[in-house]
């Protein structure tokens, strides 16, 4: 036996942890935002940074969130990495022009001379019974926005990982959490390294047929995976990890291993990260596919309120249906 | 003549009618309301602070997903509404369930939102009340739009536009000032400045000398008044809203109060203030200083007080009752509101909705 730095860690546990390694190990790392000082955010992803760095590098800002993306832009400009929070995802908006502006396009804008290494985190998604604009899938705006790079973990490990990443990332990231996960437990080696940002990963193998996930539905596909199996149907399940860029390579490989494909994702299906994910796979991989890419998704509608949440999240059930619906030879 | 300054600073100290042991004091710009105004809030003060405690109760049994209580802000709630007439209009946020309710719309539909059956449960035509706004200023901006229609209408129409400290640091609040001041729209801006943005304290908010200074430097006059005084709350926000019923344009009013409780019950307010600094605001409560004021004058007996006490309980029970329900909202109604018509594109998803349902029944 070799000795093991096995921890069980929540994923809101891995963010902090990860924030307080960057934090030491680059002095320019600065964290703000509403309620992330004494408060350690609403999630308390920050808790504690206030106390261990001081208030210049962790601390709250007047409430707003143009302002906290506006202000990180000028002190990326002037050798800072900053890392921000958006409260909630549906509360980035005030914020968006600042995004759109300016984050995503400062380098071209300027020929590359001006960079920006800075981070956008924010909690996402819902599936926690929150009220009215606490629970938005907003990752199809910024990942329509050239320029921006869109991350979104679904395993404590990779929150870890992928939040550093992003933090030491030369160009600005919009770091989406899934809050549900937040609490989620995991037994992890925060030293062994995970693949960066850009790489997608085969979460299950599986002959048959291919989930591709990101973010919240992940844990799902796996779900569906296993439920599957003991029907006899080998799924393979891809986590994106990485919305942009986009990891082709391994999401047409293996799509093209299985010749069939469920996109799952929690978001509106109507233009958004899961049509695209349809779109390329099919103009990459048309030749292998044995059915037409399917897809489990939000409605086209608002997130509902909490009493009528489960009817928009993408559960066992339907990830096995579109399955069942991948015209296979035997049915 | 009046410098700019007089016109549009707001008075040295909040203005205070009666103070928190009760005692009345005259000001020179602002006289005591009627007795029976007196009699009449300190009945809706009580009844308030009913419905907030019930609400708080009904959280901890699960019958609301959330509630962020005016507890100790109650002066505030129902000064906003006992100034306005009929035809005027409420723009409230999440906080002000006790303002929806003293406006007169149902107290069930007013906690749709909160209980988590849809986003707002109730008409806002009905006693002209906009759907409570979540993000924060954001509807401070609709009301002077919907006083600028008033204008144009030319109906007597004034609006009142509620939010909280932390709100004034948005941009939407700027803009909202700015433009209601620019087309001298009747809206009255008020700011019930409990000293929270959830753990945020009122100094990280502003350097400003109070947040009722704003207004000067969009040419609106800034008052300023002790949030935990209905009498002087009713004086200054009924000054207001004259002012803005009479052409005058937009007023900023900023009450200065307290959360003494929690954000919401989500929220842990031990981990960044402590009990001593909350003690002092329990003793400036908003019914105890009416109360005391009443029982001076010989206005509140204990017969009517049993009255006051017995119509608050009145509301509490309706209000538990009315949640104890079991509602289950219908998911085919999710498809429903989103346009004049359903796309196509809806209908087949409620379509795809109503055949997973029959099957789960199944
Ligand atoms: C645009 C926006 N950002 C963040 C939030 C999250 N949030 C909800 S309430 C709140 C604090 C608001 O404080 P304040 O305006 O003082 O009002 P209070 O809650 O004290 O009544 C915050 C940050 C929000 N609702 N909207």
């Amino acid at each position: 036996m070799t000795a093991t730095t096995l921890v069980k860690l929540t994923m809101a546990q891995a963010l902090n942890q990860a924030l307080r390694d960057a934090m030491k190990a680059d002095e320019t790392v600065l964290m703000f935002g509403e309620d992330v000082g004494a408060l350690g955010g609403v999630f308390r992803i920050t808790d504690g940074l206030t106390a261990e760095f001081g208030e210049d590098r962790c601390f709250d800002t007047p409430l707003a969130e143009s302002g906290i993306v506006g202000m990180a832009v000028g002190l990326a400009m002037n050798g800072m990495r900053p890392v921000v929070e958006m409260q909630f995802d549906a509360f980035g908006y005030p914020a968006f022009e600042q995004v759109v502006s300016h984050v995503a396009k400062m380098r071209n804008r300027t020929r590359g001379r001006v960079t920006l290494p800075m981070v956008i985190r924010m909690p996402y998604a819902g599936g926690i019974g929150g009220v009215e604009h606490h629970c938005d899938s907003s990752e199809s705006y910024y990942a329509h926005t050239p320029g921006l790079t869109v991350v979104a973990p679904a395993t404590v490990a990779d929150a870890y990982t992928l939040l550093r990443k992003a933090i030491e990332h030369p160009d600005p990231v919009i770091f989406m959490e899934p809050k549900k996960l937040y609490w989620a437990k995991e037994e992890v080696d925060l030293s062994v390294e995970q693949p960066g940002i850009g790489t997608a990963v085969v979460r299950r193998e599986g002959r048959d047929a291919t989930l591709i996930a990101y973010g919240p539905t992940v844990p799902i596909a796996l779900e569906a995976a296993e439920v599957a199996a003991a029907d006899g149907r080998q799924l393979q399940v891809v986590d994106l990890r990485s919305i942009v860029p986009f990891d082709d390579e391994t999401v047409c490989a293996a799509v093209r291993s299985t010749g069939r494909a469920v996109v799952v994702a929690e978001a509106s299906g109507f233009a958004s990260v899961s049509s695209e994910i349809v779109a390329r796979v099919t103009e990459r991989c048309f030749h292998s596919l044995a059915a037409p890419i399917r897809r489990v998704t939000g409605f086209d509608i608002p997130y509902p309120p909490p009493k009528l949440e489960r009817h928009q999240l993408p559960g066992v059930d339907r990830i096995l249906d579109a399955v069942d619906d991948l015209q296979w030879e035997d049915s | 003549m009046t410098t700019v300054e007089e016109r549009l600073l707001p008075s040295a100290e909040p203005i205070q009618l009666i103070d928190q042991h009760g005692v009345p004091h005259d000001h020179p710009q602002y006289g005591l309301p009627s007795e029976q105004t007196l009699v009449d809030g300190y009945a809706q003060l009580v009844k308030g602070r009913r419905i907030n405690d019930q609400a708080g109760a009904l959280v901890r049994q699960g019958r609301l997903a959330v509630y962020p209580s005016s507890h100790g802000q109650e002066a505030c709630q129902v000064a906003a509404t006992m100034v306005l007439r009929d035809q005027d209009w409420l723009f409230p946020t999440y906080r002000d369930t006790v303002s929806i309710i003293s406006r007169g719309v149902d107290p069930i539909e007013t906690l749709t939102l909160l209980r988590g059956d849809w986003h707002s449960g109730y008409d806002p035509y009905q006693r002209n009340v906009a759907p409570q706004a979540t993000p924060l200023a954001t509807q401070l901006i609709h009301a002077v739009g919907v006083a600028h229609a008033a204008r144009l209408k030319g109906e007597d129409t004034v609006v009142m536009a509620l939010c909280g400290d932390g709100a004034t640091s948005e941009g939407d609040f700027h803009e909202a000032l700015n433009f209601a001041a620019v087309f001298k729209a009747p809206v009255v801006f008020f700011i019930q400045n409990n000293e929270y943005a959830i753990s945020v304290p009122l100094a990280r908010q502003t350097v400003a000398p109070s947040l009722a200074h704003k207004g000067i430097g969009y040419g609106v006059p800034g008052e300023r008044a002790d949030g935990n005084d209905l009498a002087g709350l009713l004086a200054v926000l009924g000054q207001a809203v004259d002012k803005a019923r009479a052409g005058e344009g937009p007023q900023l009013i900023e009450a200065h109060t307290y959360r003494v409780q929690a954000h919401t019950n989500a929220d842990d307010a031990t981990r960044y203030r402590n009990d001593a600094e909350v003690a002092p605001w329990l003793e400036r409560d908003p019914l105890k200083r009416l109360e005391a004021f009443l029982v001076e004058r010989g206005l509140l007996g204990e017969s009517l007080k049993k009255q006051v006490v017995a119509a608050a309980d009145e509301a509490a029970e309706a209000l538990r009752v009315g949640l104890m329900e079991e509602v289950q909202p219908d998911p085919a109604e999710l498809f429903d509101h989103l346009y004049a018509e359903k796309t196509p594109q809806l209908k087949e998803q409620a379509a795809f909705l109503q055949d997973e349902l029959a099957r789960e029944e199944a």
